[in-house]
């Protein structure tokens, strides 16, 4: 089994680097469709509600196979220039997992936004201050503070989440192990082994966000 | 052991004994269900195709009394290995790479391998000898040198886990890039969407495929055969030995399903059945 | 739509006993998650060092680790394990354990250390206070336990626990590896012999999202009912 952890480590590098697209992606996703909830044009708070109902309503495999299998099949696309994405594997899993976190991500914003106690808001308006200023500097910051362990929670959520790029031909940590698996034969030892490197990921990043936390705290 | 612990685990394995049936003489046979012709499933949900109606007609000279049992490919061997069925009928080539780690009966069927594109494909006009045989490497030789040239820098999708996968990452054909698939069916759809350049399957998948999209699938280039290509499709078992219970009886299988696939060969069962199946006599 | 025609003809007759069996094996998978939070939550909480050693391995492994991974090692592993247990009793041949079972098991080991981690966290947050006032009054300890701590914890853990309730729902699609024909593997199995993903893979999102919209009608009004206080 030693034999297979290089290969099995440098597929964490593909993993991380699919988690950490989706999470760039996925916050401003998030941070656009929390805002837009919170609008006060019914059309415009009801569109995000729906979307990021039907992402946290579906589970995520089904979301990646209907970008990759489902999209891939009508032929209109593949005369766009969307294509040039949607051809490959590594963008539509991107795509998709971007799309699920950023559901989740927007309900964390939104609640954390509106967990902010109006006094702030009005303190910031007595003071003259302007109320973009207000929105930048009083109401993001405090906004984050609040949802950094939930949002914790959702990027070790999502790191789960990459496991699926492997159904979409991605090699990944999970796709390294299945393609081992193929040739040893040996499916309990390698997916321990795969499970302890996920584990230690996780490890990391749930201490990452208690030490952030701390740090926000501090300031 | 606590008397607690004993008792908890005295009602897990007594539980698990009362949902799950005990080993009885019935012949469990594993096949995909995802790759016809070989194999493939109906609308109904019923297992249908090559090997499942050969699997039936074997036990039937055997006077057996068979199951068959659907298994995803990728997990076809460990499953044997961890005992969920006793036999793989699944298009399932003997190489030698296999047979490190399981048995094969003797050959029923041969699987003629073969790259297809799609229409209007650049690699549509590749000229090549009809037919490759791996076996010989130095008269193979020239037509690897003409396909490492034409596949150049091509990204081929295969399934994973075969031998055509087995065939391109070993270097025959230089450097491609291999996308490896869960089933055929996946690697069908992308090769109709263009999303990689050929596919390397039996070839029979792909006029399978070709006929019932009706999509503009060609097959180019050889036929492959032998070297990582195996010697036909067989039966694979267990390595039987003789020192347990499962051993003699996986020893015994082995024997009697080489005897069935006589029998159903002399009497022109086998070649029947490929027919109906592949249009084609594969029987061998 | 033909392709949803019942009968032979079309899918629409399997993929009607896929969305039962999705429920089927959610509801399952629900309640074997909670019978193993009956047995962790309490070595969570126990004082004893080994007790809290083993449950927080339990919760942190299963967090940790994808699901599709868990699901892959019960697979692979469970049996094997299952006949190692049944051997030290002496049963040597094969034990065959159904697909509904081992997909339930796998799916219910995750959901239960989420379930686990709700419980605790309730049974943490009811005043400690409570249990001196109980104990003044001369209750007995069970009596406490049942009268008290159980109801303020259901109250507490029932929000939370619908969330695990959606987890679950949704890893199920994880399960087809099992071999078992619930929502996911049958709009697989139909995309692949019909070759068109597009349209099956769409209509199992609008099953899980039926299924999602109408269990959070049913817990809200659960949640409702068990706020109102006893």
């Amino acid at each position: 089994m030693i034999d297979s952890l290089p290969k099995l480590l440098s597929a964490t590098l593909t993993t991380l680097k699919l988690l950490s697209l989706s999470l760039v992606f996925g916050l401003i996703i998030g941070l656009i469709f929390a805002i837009m909830r919170l609008s006060k044009n019914k059309f415009v708070s009801n569109f995000s509600y729906g979307f990021s109902y039907v992402f946290r309503g579906t589970p995520l495999l089904v979301q990646i196979f209907i970008i990759y299998f489902g999209l891939g099949q009508i032929e209109y696309l593949r005369t766009t220039f969307l294509w040039v994405i949607l051809k490959e594997p590594y963008w539509c899993a991107i795509i998709a997992f971007s799309l699920n976190t950023g559901a989740y991500t927007s309900e964390i914003l939104r609640s954390a936004f509106q967990t902010i106690k109006p006094g702030y808001i009005e303190a910031g308006k007595s003071l003259g201050i302007s109320s973009k200023i207000i929105f930048y500097k009083i109401q993001v910051p405090i906004a984050i503070r609040q949802s950094l362990p939930a949002y914790g929670n959702e990027i070790i959520l999502m790191l789960k989440g990459t496991s699926l790029a492997s159904t979409v031909t991605l090699m990944d940590l999970t796709g390294v192990a299945k393609y081992i698996i193929s040739t040893t034969f040996k499916p309990v030892e390698v997916f321990i082994v795969a499970g302890g490197i996920y584990l230690f990921l996780t490890f990391l990043i749930h201490n990452f966000i208690k030490f952030s936390e701390k740090k926000m705290r501090t300031n | 052991m606590s008397k607690l612990q004993k008792l908890f685990i005295s009602f897990v394995t007594i539980s698990f004994l009362l949902v799950g049936n005990a080993y009885s003489d019935k012949v469990r046979i594993g096949t995909e269900g995802a790759y016809p012709p070989w194999n493939a499933k109906d609308s109904s949900g019923n297992l249908i195709g090559f090997e499942v109606d050969l699997a039936k007609e074997l036990c039937a000279i055997l006077k057996h009394e068979c199951t068959i049992v659907e298994q995803d490919w990728d997990g076809m061997i460990p499953a044997l290995l961890m005992r969920k069925f006793d036999l793989i009928m699944a298009g399932m080539s003997i190489t030698e790479e296999r047979l490190k780690t399981i048995n094969f009966s003797q050959g029923y069927a041969d699987e003629v391998a073969s790259l297809a594109v799609m229409k209007g494909s650049s690699l549509e006009n590749l000229q090549t000898v009809e037919s490759l045989s791996l076996s010989n490497k130095n008269s193979a030789k020239k037509t690897l040198d003409q396909l490492t040239k034409a596949l150049a820098g091509k990204t081929i999708g295969v399934q994973t886990g075969t031998i055509h996968q087995n065939f391109l990452e070993s270097g025959d054909v230089g450097n491609v890039t291999v996308r490896k698939y869960k089933t055929q069916d996946e690697v069908n759809l992308d090769l109709a969407a263009g999303r990689i350049d050929a596919a390397l399957a039996a070839a029979v998948a792909f006029t399978d495929y070709a006929a019932k999209s009706k999509k503009p699938v060609v097959l180019v280039g050889p036929t492959f055969s032998g070297g990582a290509f195996g010697n036909g499709v067989g039966i694979g078992i267990r390595k039987g030995d003789n020192s347990s219970t499962v051993g003699k009886r996986d020893a015994k299988l082995l024997k009697d399903f080489n005897r069935a696939i006589n029998t159903a060969r002399k009497n022109g069962i086998i070649s029947e059945l490929a027919i109906k199946h592949f249009g084609f006599d594969a029987s061998m | 739509m033909e392709l949803l025609y019942f009968g032979s003809k079309g899918w629409g007759d399997e993929l009607f006993t896929a969305f039962l069996m999705t429920i089927a094996v959610s509801i399952t998978a629900m309640f074997i998650g909670i019978l193993f939070s009956i047995i962790f939550t309490p070595l969570k909480l126990s004082n004893n060092k080994l007790f809290n050693f083993i449950a927080n391995s339990y919760t942190t492994v299963i967090r940790g680790v994808p699901e599709l991974l868990v699901i892959y090692l019960f697979f692979f592993g469970g049996s094997g394990a299952v006949m190692f247990v049944a051997s030290i009793f002496g049963y040597n041949e094969y034990i065959e354990i159904n697909a509904f079972i081992t997909g339930s098991f796998a799916i219910g080991i995750i959901s239960g250390a989420y379930s686990t981690e709700v419980f605790r966290g309730a049974i943490q947050s009811i005043d400690q206070g409570q249990f001196e006032a109980s104990k003044a009054l001369g209750f007995k300890k069970y009596i406490y336990f049942f009268k008290v701590i159980i109801p303020q914890m259901l109250r507490l853990a029932i929000p939370n626990l619908s969330n695990v309730w959606q987890i679950t729902l949704k890893d199920t699609s994880l399960i087809s590896v099992t071999g078992l024909v619930e929502i996911m593997r049958q709009s697989y199995i139909a995309a692949g012999s019909t070759r068109d993903p597009l349209f099956f893979y769409s209509f199992a999102a609008l099953l899980y999202l039926i299924l999602t919209f109408l269990s959070m009608k049913i817990l809200n009004k659960l949640e409702k009912n068990y706020s109102r206080g006893f």
